[in-house]
């Protein structure tokens, strides 16, 4: 097959395209140019341009550079900005492989004659018995990203290749040293790409706008504190709140944006049972109402059983209740043997109390 | 879903002569007699012209002659020729040396190259829009010129000779008549990289008090360059050291670069006549060619507006990048905008400030022809080019086709 593999710079695409070249495709090596502005890696992450083109060199494949930036502006960028204004929790990482990687890419990709597009994200793809693909856990729990790629159809499975979904990352370290790869030390990416360590998110988005200083009221009403940047609270937030010492944690429940108030509680008024979930994707065919499915609600951590309840929204009600889902947050869904997705969606803002 | 067997399936990528190359504007080969000039200073006569020795001075009269062979092409005196790094160079220290002597506000075109643009805007300089074709518009300099906030105060304008990604010629001759009516103190500067191939340097020389060129862009080494700069003019040097070029440029010469830098532009210019009469049949059959074959096809300036090396077209319905990709599959070299550090395309500045309609733009792609290029080339490139075009709106409408359809069902579930 002819393959257009994203390179990154990193090491888990740099084996990417190394193990495709060994199962005997014909693969080109791509870097998506997304960034413009300052980062850490410098302008346009030319650091990380040149690792994949060095990379792909060493391997003796074709590298190219496909310039996105406006694409990652307007779908990555700017959703980022308003979220902060909107008061909801935003998936930057999440919107980047749904409107960059699995669609502008994956686009031009069969526009120009390939049979594939491979990422170096720790998932794997596989078949069930009637053929239907499915979003599997990367072999490495530890470094499992299918929840980051949770948005692929079946059309988008069938065109995705996940080369080193089946390996963890210690053997995908080995790998790159094996081959002499100058990637093979160089730590995971962990922060928002477009925001540099030295800047931060505040910095970001204070370039960009206007921060609400804001009263912090219990759940009665009563004032408690006060923040300079209304826009940067998250729920769940216990620190930065402008509190006075001493006494019981008090964590952020509600960001009330029209009003401009943040409303703090204990750790019992944060927990929920019920979650309603929008913009849901399902990989193959919707759930049964009443089945119990393993809900995950960030990048890494737990999933834990809920019973579906309502499929238009989705209501899903937690076995036990659990600290609230930020508004904004991408929710997957798995099956109940915690191994492949069955969809997800967005974390809505009415988060209804113990329903 | 894509049924094309690749274009370049039955090419060797691995032989070089194979290549079709059409991007002479962004680097035209070097011409034997330039490689062959340099040569005996590679190698036997290497010593530093600045000596006071025997040795030394063969290699002074060398590009002492070199400097008279130049001026005599770009219609010059010998002291007004200034050996550089290349046209970014010439650029960048005729507007930030005149910045440096006596501040003042610098002024170019929006079509500018980024050497000069990217000085003038790190000056907080004044930018001037171009017309449909590319070019400055002369009205707009003159109100600028004439504006109170900067009038008195203008120290350089920079106006390109012919514009690198469009191919436009500049109405120089007009620009000069208004800056010297309305910025008489003014340094006028025009990048005339693009120029030297297709203009007789004489021409622009006697309009303009600097001229920037690059060696490599008309067969000499790249890392070479001339400026003329006329005797007496409020520039600083930007590079300053053991006083080479009278002052105006500090390094030791480079005296092989400067020996085949002159050899190519003699060339350049005995040939350019004969030159300018082939190459425009071979880029107006290739241009020609391409609309023939092809619906929805922009040619984004008028043949009398810009010079034979540049076929630039705007293509409906397709993006550069995916053009250039199938175009490179099969061999041929071609370029759509400027590149930058990550090798990127970026979205042309030029084609915006034109005011072309981002439907064309989204498709743009320059083929540049130079004094390699053979029919051999315009066949394959035009074949190759129409192919391109053909699958990738072909695919595009299916692969729409496609998502919707997979958007029907799972909304239908």
């Amino acid at each position: 097959m002819k393959v257009l593999v994203a390179m990154s710079g990193g090491v888990d695409s740099s084996v990417a395209a190394a193990e495709l070249i060994d199962q005997g495709h014909e693969v080109v090596g791509v870097t998506m140019r997304l960034w413009g502005g300052e980062s850490d890696t410098g302008c346009c992450s030319v650091s990380d341009v040149d690792d994949a083109r060095r990379v792909a060199q060493q391997l003796g494949i074709d590298h190219l550079v496909f310039n996105f930036s406006e694409d990652f502006d307007k779908h990555v960028v700017a959703p980022y900005v308003q979220a902060h204004v909107d008061g909801i929790t935003p998936n930057p990482c999440i919107e980047c492989n749904r409107h960059l990687k699995f669609d502008r890419l994956s686009e031009r990709a069969r526009i120009l004659g390939f049979d594939a597009v491979a990422t170096g994200h720790h998932a794997q793809i596989t078949r069930d018995q009637d053929s239907t693909y499915r979003l599997t856990r990367g072999h490495d729990e530890l470094k499992d990203q299918s929840y980051v790629v949770y948005m692929l159809d079946q059309a988008e499975l069938a065109f995705t290749m996940f080369p080193v979904g089946h390996l963890t990352k210690a053997q995908v370290r080995d790998r790159a040293v094996a081959l002499g790869l100058r990637t093979a030390t160089k730590p995971d990416s962990q922060d928002v790409c477009f925001i540099s360590r030295t800047g931060g998110r505040e910095t970001f988005l204070g370039h960009r706008i206007e921060f609400r200083k804001a009263s912090v009221v219990t759940t009665d009403g009563v004032q408690a504190g006060a923040v300079d940047a209304l826009e940067l609270v998250t729920i769940g937030q216990r620190k930065g709140l402008g509190l006075p010492g001493g006494g019981p944690k008090k964590y952020v429940v509600d960001v009330d944006m029209p009003n401009a108030r943040v409303v703090i509680g204990d750790e019992d008024q944060l927990l929920r049972t019920g979650l309603v979930v929008t913009n849901v994707m399902w990989a193959e065919i919707e759930p049964i109402i009443g089945v119990t499915v393993l809900v995950q609600c960030s990048a890494h951590g737990a999933a834990l059983p809920a019973v579906v309840q309502s499929l238009n929204p989705l209501v899903l009600k937690f076995e036990v209740a659990q600290r609230r889902i930020a508004p904004g947050q991408s929710v997957v869904c798995y099956d109940p043997t915690n191994s492949f997705v069955l969809g997800g969606g967005i974390a809505d803002a009415i988060n209804p109390i113990n329903n | 879903m894509t049924v094309d067997a690749p274009i370049s399936q039955s090419i060797d990528k691995n032989n070089l002569s194979n290549f079709v190359y059409l991007d002479h504007a962004a680097s035209t080969p070097m011409r034997a007699e330039a490689i062959a000039a340099m040569a005996p200073y590679m190698s036997g006569m290497y010593a530093n012209p600045s000596g006071s020795h025997r040795f030394a001075r063969i290699a002074r009269k060398a590009i002492d002659e070199a400097r008279d062979e130049v001026a005599d092409v770009i219609g010059c005196k010998a002291g007004e020729v200034i050996f550089t790094s290349g046209g970014t160079e010439g650029d960048n220290a005729t507007i930030f040396g005149a910045a440096r002597r006596k501040g003042g506000i610098a002024v170019c075109s929006a079509a500018e190259h980024h050497a000069v643009l990217h000085c003038v805007e790190n000056l907080n300089g004044r930018i001037i829009g171009v017309d449909a074709t590319g070019v400055i518009d002369v009205n707009a300099l003159e109100q600028a010129l004439q504006d109170s906030q900067i009038a008195g105060r203008v120290n350089v304008v920079s106006v390109m000779a012919v514009n690198n990604e469009v191919g436009s010629i500049s109405p120089l001759r007009q620009v000069a008549k208004i800056v010297r009516a309305n910025a008489p103190g003014a340094v006028l500067h025009t990048d005339a990289v693009q120029a030297t191939c297709w203009q007789d340097l004489r021409e622009i020389s006697k309009l303009v008090d600097v001229m920037s060129l690059s060696a490599h862009k008309f067969g000499g080494p790249k890392g070479m360059g001339v400026t003329m700069q006329r005797i007496g003019l409020e520039i600083d040097p930007l590079i300053v050291g053991g006083g080479q070029e009278r002052d105006r440029r500090s390094g030791t010469h480079n005296v092989g670069g400067i020996m085949a830098t002159a050899a190519a532009l003699r060339e350049t210019d005995s040939t350019r006549d004969v030159e300018i009469a082939r190459v425009t049949k071979l880029r107006d059959a290739l241009v020609d060619a391409v609309i023939a074959g092809l619906d929805d096809v922009l040619e984004t300036v008028g043949r009398d507006k810009r010079v034979p090396g540049i076929a630039h077209l705007c293509i409906a319905g397709c993006e550069s990048e995916a053009i250039l990709f199938l175009l490179d599959e099969a061999m041929i070299c071609a370029s759509a905008a400027s590149a930058c550090a990550s090798g990127a395309m970026e979205p042309s500045h030029v084609l915006s400030a034109m005011g072309i309609d981002p439907k064309y733009t989204m498709g743009a792609l320059r083929m540049s022809l130079g004094h390699t290029t053979t029919e051999r080339d315009i066949d394959r490139a035009s074949t190759a080019l129409i192919a391109a075009v053909h699958q990738l709106r072909r695919n595009k409408t299916m692969s729409k086709t496609t998502h919707n359809t997979t958007n029907k069902v799972s909304a239908s579930k």
